[in-house]
């Protein structure tokens, strides 16, 4: 029972983090029918200046709990920067292009990101400093620690604050007129270039939240770290329904469960022929049962709609 | 001086001349009527007058002001709105909320502000909101304002393309076959509805098939033939214009 309280928690934390990563996607998707695969780059992004600007400002003395936030801000700031640069220059001129197009453009982003962050921040792995105790908490046996609260909780916070901008907002109505008809969208006096732009910028702003959980969670950053978390959100992404907002974040938590379950329960149902290092098959397990058995993802319609 | 002027507009796809030396003037407060067989390029003279297509050559005034490739929204917050031949609503969207984007080209909170909500962006979607619900009123739908665009019959949906043209406060209202599929009944409350539209002041532009809307309803009308206008003028002119009864009238009447 605590192993499987533990892992539904471990499952949750990890979800969260598939949820806003997922949301990137789902959201360009839902507007230009793009896959940007360059998304989760923009999440190792995060993560890395992220954790440049905590560790500069620590070393100038700043107390961590103003750090924190500073080095937040800082990086959805820069990965803002950074995603509306992406659509820019990578996807808008191949806007009316074959489909085709833009997808490679984004694999090239994506290398070409890595590569950049190889050279700025090296190969190493590179330790978060260890800013707040983070202190663990016992529930009916199970152990959650503070910054896991603060993952889920902020996460939560996040999706909250999207839907109603997406859903309350004169900017979230047109970010939903854009996606239904860009031409109508337009002669209503939506400027679609902005709108998509703005799409860019809230993905990648939540992806650099993303990126600074991740490597708080683990105590970890690495430029490699955006491809295997970027590929899992976009599984989480076709779960939920790619498009949907609401099937992303169910999509990431529920992969975070069923990957966290996983991993847990994989030793004994195997008799310990295989272990917990096999998690990372699951994700794709489900992104290929998805793609067999409901291609549209558990709520989305609009793949179908599409095609 | 015209709301809308258009001198010598070419509109060529490949080595098709969609359009060629197509100039026309619309006066303020007038409806005028377009009209054609299939394949004329009226629709294609729309797509002009609205910003989706570029034209190859020609002068494009409006409201006194010159314009060269100007975007859709840009044209749009100029004063000119459509509807299109087939519905083009937002159809996820509510009836209220497709109202309220046309809205969007007359509002300005952007994105701090959408984030913040501070006062005055939260007037501003009232006073928004309030105007979308009197338009829906005025277009005559009576459902629910809450109904997805998409649940709505075919007749209410057309008028709801109209109530959110008439939300961007047009100068110039361009109607792309408002009556296409529409009963007897209906057509007359749309010809109602178009009348009343006038009287606001807002200049009326109408393509269409039902040449008795047109000729009962439009002040001038122009006819297209292969991309070129072979006639203009009242409705009696251009109903005895043997040019028009050879390209379109006659053949359609037998």
């Amino acid at each position: 029972m605590e192993i499987f309280l533990q892992q539904i928690i471990n499952g949750l934390v990890q979800g969260s983090v598939y949820a806003l990563v997922a949301l990137g996607y789902t959201m360009v998707y839902g507007i230009l029918g793009l896959i940007n695969f360059a998304h989760g780059e923009v999440v190792m992004t995060g993560a890395m200046l992220a954790l440049s600007a905590l560790t500069a400002l620590i070393g100038w003395g700043v107390s961590p709990l103003l750090a924190l936030p500073v080095s937040l801000m800082l990086a959805m700031a820069g990965c803002m920067a950074l995603g509306y640069g992406i659509e820019r220059i990578a996807y808008r001129p191949l806007r009316h292009a074959p489909r085709l197009a833009p997808l490679i453009t984004a694999i090239g982003v994506s290398i070409v990101l890595q590569n950049l962050a190889m050279m700025i921040w090296g190969r190493e792995y590179h330790a978060f400093p260890q800013l707040i105790i983070n202190r663990p908490h016992l529930i009916f046996g199970a152990i959650i620690n503070d910054i896991q609260i603060i993952i889920v909780v902020m996460a939560i916070g996040l999706m909250a604050g999207l839907m109603v901008v997406v859903h309350r907002t004169r900017l979230g109505r047109a970010m939903r007129a854009v996606a239904e008809n860009q031409h109508a969208a337009q002669l209503m006096g939506v400027d679609v270039n902005r709108v998509i732009s703005i799409t860019f910028m809230i993905g990648s702003a939540l992806a650099a939240v993303a990126g600074l959980m991740v490597s708080a969670n683990y105590g970890l950053a690495h430029y490699y770290m955006g491809f295997l978390l970027g590929l899992k959100a976009f599984t989480a992404a076709v779960l939920g329904g790619i498009g949907n907002l609401r099937g992303a974040m169910l999509g990431g938590l529920l992969l975070g469960l069923i990957e966290s379950l996983g991993a847990g329960y994989i030793g004994d149902i195997t008799g310990g022929f295989m272990g917990s290092q096999y998690q990372d098959v699951f994700a794709f397990l489900v992104l290929i049962a998805v793609l067999v058995f409901r291609p549209s993802g558990l709520l989305g319609e609009r793949l179908a709609e599409r095609a | 001086m015209s709301l809308l002027a258009l001198s010598g507009i070419g509109k060529q796809f490949g080595g098709l001349h969609a359009l060629s030396e197509v100039s026309l003037h619309i006066e303020r407060g007038e409806i005028y009527g377009l009209i054609g067989p299939n394949g004329a390029g009226k629709t294609t003279l729309f797509n002009v007058i609205t910003g989706l297509y570029q034209p190859n050559a020609g002068e494009f005034r409006f409201n006194g002001c010159s314009y060269q490739a100007a975007k859709p929204h840009v044209l749009a917050a100029a004063g000119i709105a459509r509807t299109f031949q087939n519905i083009r609503l937002f159809a996820n969207l509510t009836a209220l909320e497709n109202v309220m984007i046309g809205r969007h080209v007359r509002t300005q909170a952007g994105v701090f502000g959408a984030l913040l909500r501070n006062k005055a962006v939260r007037l501003e979607e009232r006073a928004c909101r309030a105007r979308a619900h009197e338009l829906l009123r005025y277009v005559g739908i009576e459902k629910p304002s809450q109904t997805l665009a998409k649940n709505l019959s075919y007749g209410e949906q057309r008028r709801l393309e109209i109530a959110r043209a008439l939300a961007t406060e047009p100068l110039l209202l361009a109607l792309d076959e408002p009556a296409a599929g529409m009963n007897a009944t209906e057509t007359e409350a749309l010809k109602a509805l178009l009348q009343g539209i006038r009287k606001t002041g807002v200049t009326v532009l109408l393509i269409e098939h039902d040449v008795k809307l047109i000729m009962g309803l439009c002040d001038r009308v122009a006819v297209l033939d292969y991309g070129r206008k072979i006639a203009e003028g009242v409705p009696e002119q251009v109903r005895n214009n043997p040019a028009v009864i050879a390209a379109y009238l006659g053949a359609d009447d037998e």
